[in-house]
């Protein structure tokens, strides 16, 4: 190559905006992060170095350990929901005619661009205990009545796990390109085989897909893992902190409890089992997966 | 042999009005929460608050009588109702949308513009320059996509509050000029999918790397650079975590954060004006969503991840 160092130099003067960002605002806030997470700190009195002491504590906070509990209920909901949902509404776009597929695609997509805080004033409504459609549509069906459904501790996380699967338009799109791609020649030979459309589904095209589905669990798992908005604007972490959820603790330690050290410690302890929990479904999920060799 | 065939044409049929049955509710279900929001925010407060799953409401004359859905008093009543709520959303006390719209746009325009610029600068040190050190700082690049977000929620704040960025714009809009990943990665998929003799031949014109980004590479890309413009656009507009840590006046809060504000009021608040609220906040977003849809649900979107 003509002049290795003036090409590095050169590589690094165009990629620069992105590692200035990196080192600005990742690389530098993530140690900066680990150095507070050894400390106490406020926003008034400089650190003071305690050690271990921030991650004891979580031991013996109970307020930690329900929002961790809350925190993998939802993901557990959401990323079953959304992967299962998504590839459901795929196979139906796929096997709809193209314009009535388009027009649905377009529908299903728009709640993805709606902003969060419009979404959940949205979901407030329909969830109202007296007025909102969900309840109507209950007593429509011959139901006497629904529970308050954000209102109940017993029926609030459950009722945020149902909300966030109306937002899956972008495992969807990840799941239609899959479902274009399985090879037609596999699904003439299943039909020859004597395989009914049941039968292609299951054999054929779900290890096709299977790679996409991966991606997309795994990607709802990240996502869900950091839910915050919806239990803030909606619920405000109730009833009886039924709905706070590990981000939304680790965001009232920091800013209205001013405890900044164990705001750190605690995002620390959510980064772990984050890693922790995808390394765990894709050597879990890795099994049923069936990667093309081409 | 024929039989055969039309029965199986008949079962296809079937088969093929179940789906559209099938897709039809799942539409309707999606689409209604948004549908319903919409038509609270078309009534008056007295009739906001009915239970049931009829859209359009009940609307009594000056007597009581309820008018008839056909008659012109009946729509030209709910017409006038409509807008006095977005007239009251708009110019109410205790909430300034106008001031909120401003400041989304001087948010999200900035970030488009920045995100665009520095992403595309970025793609092209990625995928068309030849240098040692590439590779790594694309894995790692890759790798902070997966970062979550609330990992750097306090020590980001703490730096922009050491610089006393706190109440300001810049903490909501700076980031997006330094490239995300996510563009980076869609720009740089799709700069490589540009033939390299169309860069040779600019090269022997005498372009510089800049003049070849910008004279051959941006042209090629317009497709994906509208995506990356588009997703920042809605990001930027949509973003709420960052106006309520960065945001401190309501003077500058964003359409997001105003209504976040609207709603923590509910109690003095009436619903139909919440709806009505709710539904200019994310009139932007649907509007440019209708004109662009296209590159949101089709083209680039899945593009890097064929790879």
């Amino acid at each position: 190559m003509n002049g290795s160092a003036r090409a590095v130099g050169r590589g690094l003067l165009f990629i620069s905006p992105w590692l200035a960002g990196f080192c600005g605002l990742t690389l530098g806030p993530a140690l900066l992060s680990a150095w507070y997470s050894l400390t106490d700190t406020t926003l008034l009195d400089p650190p003071v170095y305690t050690g271990l002491s921030n991650f004891r504590r979580m031991w013996s906070d109970s307020l930690f350990w329900i929002a961790l509990r809350n925190t993998l209920v939802f993901a557990a909901m959401n990323s079953i929901g959304v992967t299962a949902g998504s590839l459901g509404v795929a196979v139906l776009l796929h096997r709809a005619p193209a314009r009535v597929a388009a027009l649905a695609r377009a529908v299903i997509f728009l709640p993805t661009v709606v902003p969060v805080v419009t979404a959940c004033a949205c979901w407030m409504w329909v969830f109202n205990p007296r007025f909102g459609i969900l309840n109507s549509a209950l007593t429509a069906a011959g139901a006497t009545g629904g529970p308050d459904w954000l209102g109940d501790s017993r029926f609030a996380l459950a009722s945020l796990g149902f909300m966030s699967v109306w937002v899956i338009g972008s495992p969807l799109l990840v799941a239609g390109a899959a479902l274009r791609e399985v090879p037609r020649s596999l699904l003439e030979a299943a039909a020859i085989d004597g395989l009914g459309s049941g039968g292609r589904l299951w054999h054929v095209t779900l290890p096709a897909i299977s790679p996409a589905l991966m991606f997309n669990g795994l990607m709802a798992l990240i996502w869900s893992l950091q839910l915050f908005g919806p239990p803030l604007i909606m619920t405000r972490g109730g009833p009886e902190h039924a709905t706070l959820s590990y981000s939304m603790y680790v965001y009232l330690c920091a800013f209205s409890y001013g405890d900044m050290g164990y705001a750190c410690a605690l995002a620390w302890v959510q980064l772990a089992l984050t890693l922790a929990l995808s390394a765990a479904v894709l050597v879990v999920g890795g099994r049923f997966v069936r990667y093309r060799t081409t | 042999m024929s039989a055969d065939d039309g029965n199986r044409g008949a079962r296809a049929g079937r088969g093929r009005l179940w789906v559209c049955a099938a897709l039809a509710f799942v539409t309707a279900a999606y689409a209604a929460p948004l549908l319903n929001m919409v038509a609270v925010s078309l009534r008056q407060a007295s009739s906001a608050a009915t239970p049931g799953l009829d859209p359009l409401p009940m609307i009594r004359d000056a007597s009581g009588r309820s008018l008839a859905r056909t008659s012109a008093a009946y729509w030209s009543t709910l017409g006038l109702d409509a807008a006095r709520n977005y007239r009251d959303v708009w110019s109410g006390p205790g909430s300034d949308f106008p001031t909120y719209l401003r400041n989304s746009m001087l948010v999200a325009l900035p970030s488009v513009a920045g995100a665009v610029v520095s992403s595309c600068l970025a793609a092209y040190g990625f995928a068309r320059l030849r240098w040692r050190g590439r590779e790594v700082l694309f894995l790692i690049l890759l790798a902070t996509l997966m970062l979550p977000q609330a990992v750097l929620m306090v020590p980001q704040y703490l730096l922009f509050r050491s610089a006393g960025l706190v109440g300001t714009f810049a903490p909501l809009w700076l980031p997006s000029c330094m490239a995300g990943a996510f563009s980076v990665f869609l720009l740089r998929q799709f700069f490589r999918t540009i033939p390299a003799e169309l860069d040779e031949a600019a090269r022997i014109d005498g372009c510089s790397h800049l003049g070849i980004l910008w004279r051959v590479i941006v042209p090629l890309s317009r497709p994906a650079i509208a995506l990356v413009a588009l997703l920042q656009f809605v990001a930027s507009w949509n973003d709420f975590l960052g106006p309520l840590l960065y945001l401190n006046h309501q003077d500058r809060y964003t359409l997001t954060l105003g209504l976040h504000l609207y709603l923590a009021q509910q109690n003095q608040v009436p619903w139909n004006l919440v709806m009505a609220a709710s539904a200019i906040t994310m009139a932007p977003v649907v509007v440019v969503y209708a004109f662009s849809r296209r590159f949101f649900t089709e083209g680039a979107a899945t593009q890097g991840l064929k790879e």
